[in-house]
């Protein structure tokens, strides 16, 4: 069984002209867990994933697989597995021809365009024009594809979309299990509720830069805390002296990384009586949207 | 590179345009070299006064060549089309995943469109050859097929027609834009070039130029053509030497090809 290696990422960027698509990116990703791969639209995934693997040249930096970068690997599909989002098919062939071009490029053995058509369900449909594909159909061959060399590596990116639920269970336990064979993965979404089951890690982008990289337990450690009391303005110059920074808003006073009970204190030695004392749970999906940069505020 | 060139002939055989562009091309050549035939030919009747304009060895060679000399603008469209779909497919995206050296894809490109252009090579002249062959037999006239010549003629016509193919590929890469390379091609070598060569027929001093049009080229290397059999070259100096003409082919695929590999063919693919 081919075993993973590291992707690794660094000072990574790229310009268009002058929009900055990726700037001076450094993560790393290590086999045996999913890695989600986060930002919100046009942060930079894309492009991202297209420089590690050698479809577009880097302004500055690099990126490698186990320190070989995609082209100096000596038998690329059989080593990265990619499914990128463009839908990249020629409308008039059947998926069973599309894969076995990209079979015969690569000197993969025949018989395995039937096993990867199995895998994600297409076997059925196999002799069918791609023209002809639903959305969800398509996404599947292009993941047929990725797996088409049995890799060591999958680079996934959007690989949900146009899935249904039943494809989306599919696809997570999928991933879950060919990481847990000793593989890496590596998948971008937009959505952090779209993987948040199914990743260990997550490493967030937003306008091409790194925001997080870390754990996905550790991620939503800061659970918020609204509190309120009758004299508002004492509660609040109490907890800026104790150095938080609480928010106003219509509701009472929100207190980030400070625990609930350590805020009552606070109150209570101040003399400040209190109305309100609640713990709101962050949720991974709010947390995401203000580390981009796009939260509404509350 | 075995893989990545049979991979090349996998793309163009697993579509339809191949034997769409192919079947034009025989039907087209077919029914060009039984008018030639027949006309001057003397089987149709009235046609006896054209006959006399012809020196009866010319006529075979003539209506044989239509395979490339009218022929030769498919096997380039077969070239452009396997390039520019591959643009407008996307699927650079997964021939580059799978093959990372892209030199390697374009040779592989390169050399399978040149099978191919011989292929269409000897499809146009079974086209030319059975219905002028059997025109000319009728109207009493030497088919020349026992001509050591006339062989040679269609050896060189079916390596025309490769490159042909190859200066598509070539061209491909320089315009990726599919229905711009279609309408650039299709405007060069239909109103164009004949216009520029019906110029140099008229014009002493363009003539020389002339020479080196893509399409006169191509002539001069199969070595018959209507341009010069009904005098708008003028003579034999009015065309270049075949394997000059088979030069200047293959220079212009060349120049072609380099120029397009240093700009799309390295270019991101996003
Ligand atoms: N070929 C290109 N030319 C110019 N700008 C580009 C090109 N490709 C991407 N960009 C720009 O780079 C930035 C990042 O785009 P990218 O596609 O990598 O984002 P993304 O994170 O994948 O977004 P999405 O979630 O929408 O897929 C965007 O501002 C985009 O407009
Ligand atoms: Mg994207």
């Amino acid at each position: 069984m081919p075993t993973g290696v590291s992707i690794d990422i660094r000072e990574l960027s790229k310009s268009f002209g002058n929009v900055t698509a990726v700037n001076q990116l450094s993560f790393s990703v290590q086999p045996g867990q999913v890695t989600g791969f986060l930002g919100p639209n046009g942060a930079g995934k894309t492009t991202t994933l297209r420089m590690l693997l050698g479809l577009v040249k880097p302004t500055a930096g690099s990126a490698t697989f186990g320190g070989k970068s995609y082209r100096e690997l000596e038998r690329p599909l059989a080593t990265v597995g990619t499914a990128l989002e463009a839908a990249s098919f020629h409308p008039g062939r059947s998926a069973r021809n599309h894969l076995h071009i990209y079979a015969l490029a690569a000197g993969i053995p025949r018989e395995r365009v039937d096993i990867v058509l199995g895998q994600v369900g297409l076997a059925d449909y196999s002799h069918r024009r791609v023209g002809g594909y639903s959305l969800g159909m398509r996404q599947r061959l292009g993941l047929a594809l990725a797996l088409l060399g049995d890799p060591g590596v999958l680079v996934l990116d959007e690989p949900v979309n146009g899935l249904d639920p039943e494809g989306i269970r599919w696809i997570r336990t999928f991933l879950h299990d060919f990481a847990a064979e000793g593989r890496t993965v590596l998948v971008s979404s937009h959505l952090l509720s779209e993987v948040q089951q199914s990743v260990d890690r997550i490493v967030i982008i937003s306008r091409g830069n790194l925001v997080y990289e870390g754990g996905l337990a550790e991620f939503d450690s800061d659970d918020r805390v609204l509190v309120d009391s009758p004299q508002r303005a004492a509660l609040e110059a109490a907890l800026v002296l104790a150095g938080a920074s609480p928010q106003i808003t219509d509701a009472g006073l929100l207190v980030t990384a400070l625990p609930a009970a350590h805020i009552g204190a606070i109150a209570h030695d101040a003399g400040v009586p209190l109305s309100l004392l609640h713990t709101q749970q962050g949720g991974f999906e709010r947390a995401f949207l203000e580390l981009v940069g796009e939260g509404d505020q509350p | 590179m075995i893989g990545v060139i049979r991979a090349e002939f996998a793309k163009v055989i697993t579509t339809r345009f191949w034997w769409i562009l192919l079947i034009i091309l025989i039907g087209y050549v077919a029914f060009t070299a039984a008018i030639l035939a027949a006309a001057f030919g003397g089987s149709l009747p009235g046609s006896a006064s054209n006959a006399s304009q012809l020196p009866s060895d010319q006529l075979p060679p003539l209506i044989y060549s239509v395979a490339s000399t009218i022929g030769y603008v498919f096997p380039l469209i077969l070239g452009t089309l396997a390039v520019t779909g591959e643009f407008r497919h996307q699927t650079l995206t997964p021939t580059f995943l799978a093959t990372p050296r892209r030199g390697q894809v374009m040779i592989a490109k390169l050399l399978t469109m040149a099978s191919f252009g011989a292929l269409y090579g000897v499809a146009a002249l079974i086209g030319s050859v059975a219905p002028g062959a059997a025109i000319l037999a009728m109207g009493d006239n030497g088919t020349g097929l026992g001509d050591e010549e006339i062989w040679l003629m269609f050896a060189r016509t079916i390596l025309a027609m490769a490159l042909w193919a190859v200066i598509g590929v070539a061209v491909g890469t320089v315009i990726p834009n599919q229905v711009a390379a279609i309408v650039v091609v299709i405007a060069f070598t239909q109103f164009v070039e004949p216009i520029l060569r019906t110029i140099a027929a008229f014009v002493e001093w363009a003539a020389e130029l002339g020479k080196f049009l893509p399409g006169a080229a191509g002539d001069a290397l199969v070595g018959a053509s209507i341009f010069s059999a009904l005098g708008m070259s003028s003579g034999p100096s009015g065309m270049l030497e075949w394997w000059q003409g088979g030069l200047v082919l293959l220079a212009l695929a060349v120049v072609a090809a380099v120029i397009g590999y240093a700009t799309s063919w390295r270019k991101d693919v996003t």
